[in-house]
């Protein structure tokens, strides 16, 4: 099941999402990682989204409550909250393959 | 409570610790760990790792109104309290009370994708949050290295474990953190690497079918420890680590002495018994009445009204009850006055430790004046050569301590080298007491003496005792030519005695009237002999009288002629020398 589905976004590798994609950034301060992990991640989405995003940054520094929810360990994190299931990618993103993979926009290699 | 931090107080100028509040752990440590600073626990899995992080919270939270945070990266919230509870922890009621807080940090590799540079700051936030949340003062990380198996890139997460450390230091956490035991490395990952000022192994082997948990104190900079491995064991109440060399030899002594309940046995003991508070050891080969002497010294403790806690690994206590009776003994009314209590249990149910930890759990609760434990050696056995020993040492330091008296029977083996088979356990011990089989005249006598009393004179002699519908009788044994006569021997013996006596009184009467005979014999002769004398002396002084009369005479007559030839007067007084001499002639 899961094997099909991907290999089908393979054949279609910028496959523009049905419903509206979820995306929370999670920073503790203004860091240099984090600036470049929002900068990325905006990069990419616009590429890869279109328009079918909404991004939220929540800084672990002025609500650190929120970190137990997500399972946050690693800063900066990318969530996607919808389309289920929830992934999660760790890191400046400053490597789109990944992030690709990371949010099953593409199975890896 | 008081005086124990009184004790950590005074500890703390050199190096601050942190009581565990496990039982024996802070003994060992001299305090507890490290205070401010990360503790490292490893281990296998399945020796109890998680559980001492636990208690080490809850103790804290507990009884040094220390708040901790539980960061947990295997069980969830739900699952540790379930698995706590089951040692009378309520984690739930105190994570409600703001007393512990439980973070269940969940990381999955094939959940996250790692994509460029990031740092682990958000587990800092985490914790920074949950700590100033309660305000916690302790701090447990359980397991850590479930880290390296989520996460890709090691240089990073070196170095901020690297940073964690040093930030909980900064913080002035007291941390415990767990980690699985390595191979050739203390753990798995190489944490000790980070974790240097305290780290503590735990071990679970198996030996001979028996499992035993071992605790050691592998390095804690600063600070002086005890450095053996200690077995530990996880009762229904937490951990308790049983050190067994760090008790010293500073018990208090009584002078008062107890009745055994055999009333020649105590004539034995100096007249007055065992000690108080003294370890007894009773040894015997089978059927030698090891079991029946230990009842007698329960009744007769009970009967003064003291408590006394029975151990028993042969017989259940109904059977001991019962064949009691059949020597007169009645156990059943002191169990229903709640004096005396019986402890059944197979040795081979489970390990020493464990055995050990249930004996002390039962004597604290029931605070029993005396002790029995009926036999020692079978439940020696259950553990290897060294364990026993020490074991035994345990137990009766344990004892002492509490000021009670304790009677162990001791089972040996055939009939050869007795003293030897007990070498071990025999030293530990203030009073030996050697029961006996003798076999002789087609019968089996038992016999009984006082190998060693510390502290009193007793009595050298082997006696005979015999049990019957009434208890046990102590009686004296002859010793004859050949060697000691017990049984219908010894009656025999008793009536060749009598025999022999009263030959010798009729032989005595004999005498005397020998002796009567002849002292009037004597006497007869003497007034004989007497009656001679007197006749004699009477003749003599007839013959004096005689001879002076004459004399007189002569002189009278001698002057009447001198008158008579008209002579001087000097003349007539040189007569009485001329008589002299004619005497003499």
């Amino acid at each position: 099941m899961k094997i099909k589905t991907s290999k089908r976004r393979t054949v279609t590798p910028v496959h523009p999402p049905g419903p509206l994609w979820q995306l929370r950034l999670y920073v503790a301060g203004q860091t240099p990682k984090s600036m470049m992990a929002l900068q990325n991640l905006k990069t990419f989405c616009k590429t890869h989204l279109k328009g079918h995003y909404r991004i939220r940054v929540i800084d672990l520094l002025v609500q650190p409550q929120l970190a137990k929810g997500d399972q946050i360990l690693a800063i900066p994190t990318v969530v996607r909250l919808l389309p289920k299931p929830v992934r999660s990618i760790i890191g400046n993103l400053s490597d789109t393959a990944s992030v690709l993979v990371g949010l099953d926009l593409r199975a890896a290699n | 409570m008081k005086i124990q931090r009184a004790k950590f107080n005074a500890s703390a100028r050199l190096l601050p610790k942190c009581p565990t509040g496990i039982q024996g752990l802070d003994e060992i440590t001299g305090g507890g760990v490290p205070r401010g600073r990360p503790t490292l626990v490893c281990g296998g899995a399945g020796c109890g790792k998680t559980l001492l992080a636990t208690e080490f919270l809850v103790r804290g939270a507990m009884q040094f109104d220390e708040p901790g945070v539980f960061m947990a990266f295997e069980e969830t919230e739900s699952e540790l309290t379930a698995n706590v509870a089951s040692l009378g922890f309520d984690l739930a009621d105190l994570v409600r009370r703001k007393k512990i807080m439980l973070d269940y940090v969940h990381i999955e590799r094939s959940e996250i994708q790692e994509s460029g540079e990031y740092d682990l700051e958000g587990l800092f936030v985490r914790l920074n949050h949950a700590i100033e949340t309660i305000g916690a003062k302790r701090v447990v990380l359980d397991t850590l290295e479930a880290l390296f198996g989520g996460l890709h890139n090691e240089a990073i997460l070196r170095n901020e474990l690297r940073r964690l450390f040093r930030w909980l230091k900064d913080k002035g956490m007291t941390a415990v953190i767990t980690a699985e035991r390595g191979r050739e490395q203390l753990t798995r990952r190489g944490l000790e690497e980070y974790v240097s000022d305290c780290v503590i192994l735990l071990d679970h082997r198996v030996n001979d079918q028996i499992a035993t948990r071992h605790l050691r104190v592998v390095k804690y900079r600063g600070a002086l420890h005890g450095t053996n491995e200690f077995p530990f064991l996880i009762g229904n109440d937490g951990i308790s680590v049983l050190p067994i060399t760090s008790l010293a030899l500073n018990h208090v002594v009584s002078n008062e002495r107890i009745a055994t309940g055999i009333p020649r046995l105590d004539k034995m003991l100096g007249g007055r018994g065992f000690f108080r508070g003294s370890s007894i050891l009773l040894t015997g080969t089978a059927g030698t009445g090891k079991t029946s002497v230990a009842a007698n010294f329960a009744q007769a403790a009970g009967r003064r009204g003291e408590r006394v806690l029975f151990f028993s690994f042969e017989e259940s206590p109904n059977q001991i009850i019962r064949n009691m009776q059949s020597i007169g003994l009645k156990l059943d009314p002191l169990i229903k006055r709640g004096l005396l209590r019986f402890h059944s249990a197979r040795p081979s149910l489970y390990g020493l430790e464990m055995h050990l930890a249930t004996m002390f759990k039962e004597i604290a609760a029931f605070k029993p004046h005396v002790v029995v434990i009926d036999p020692i050696t079978s439940l020696i056995e259950s553990g290897s050569g060294s364990e026993g020993k020490g074991m035994v040492t345990r137990l009766i330091d344990y004892l002492k301590a509490g000021h009670i008296t304790s009677l162990f029977t001791s089972l040996t083996q055939g009939d050869h080298a007795l003293q030897q088979s007990e070498g071990g356990m025999s030293s530990l011990m203030d009073a030996w007491l050697l029961l006996q089989d003798f076999e002789g005249n087609g019968e089996r006598n038992r016999v009984l003496y006082v190998l060693k009393a510390r502290g009193m004179k007793h009595s050298n002699q082997i006696r005979e005792f015999l049990i019957s519908d009434h208890g046990i009788d102590v009686v004296d044994a002859y010793i004859g030519a050949s060697g000691v006569l017990t049984g219908s021997a010894r009656a025999a013996q008793g009536a060749l005695e009598k025999a022999a006596t009263l030959a010798s009184q009729q032989d005595a009467a004999q005498l005397k009237r020998e002796v009567a005979r002849k002292r009037i014999a004597l006497e007869r002769q003497i007034s004989d002999l007497r009656a001679d004398y007197e006749s004699e002396a009477l003749e003599l002084r007839r013959i004096a009288e005689q001879v002076g009369t004459r004399s007189i005479v002569l002189g009278t007559e001698r002057a009447a002629s001198g008158i008579l030839r008209q002579a001087d007067a000097n003349a007539a007084a040189s007569v009485p020398p001329r008589s002299k001499l004619l005497r003499k002639a």
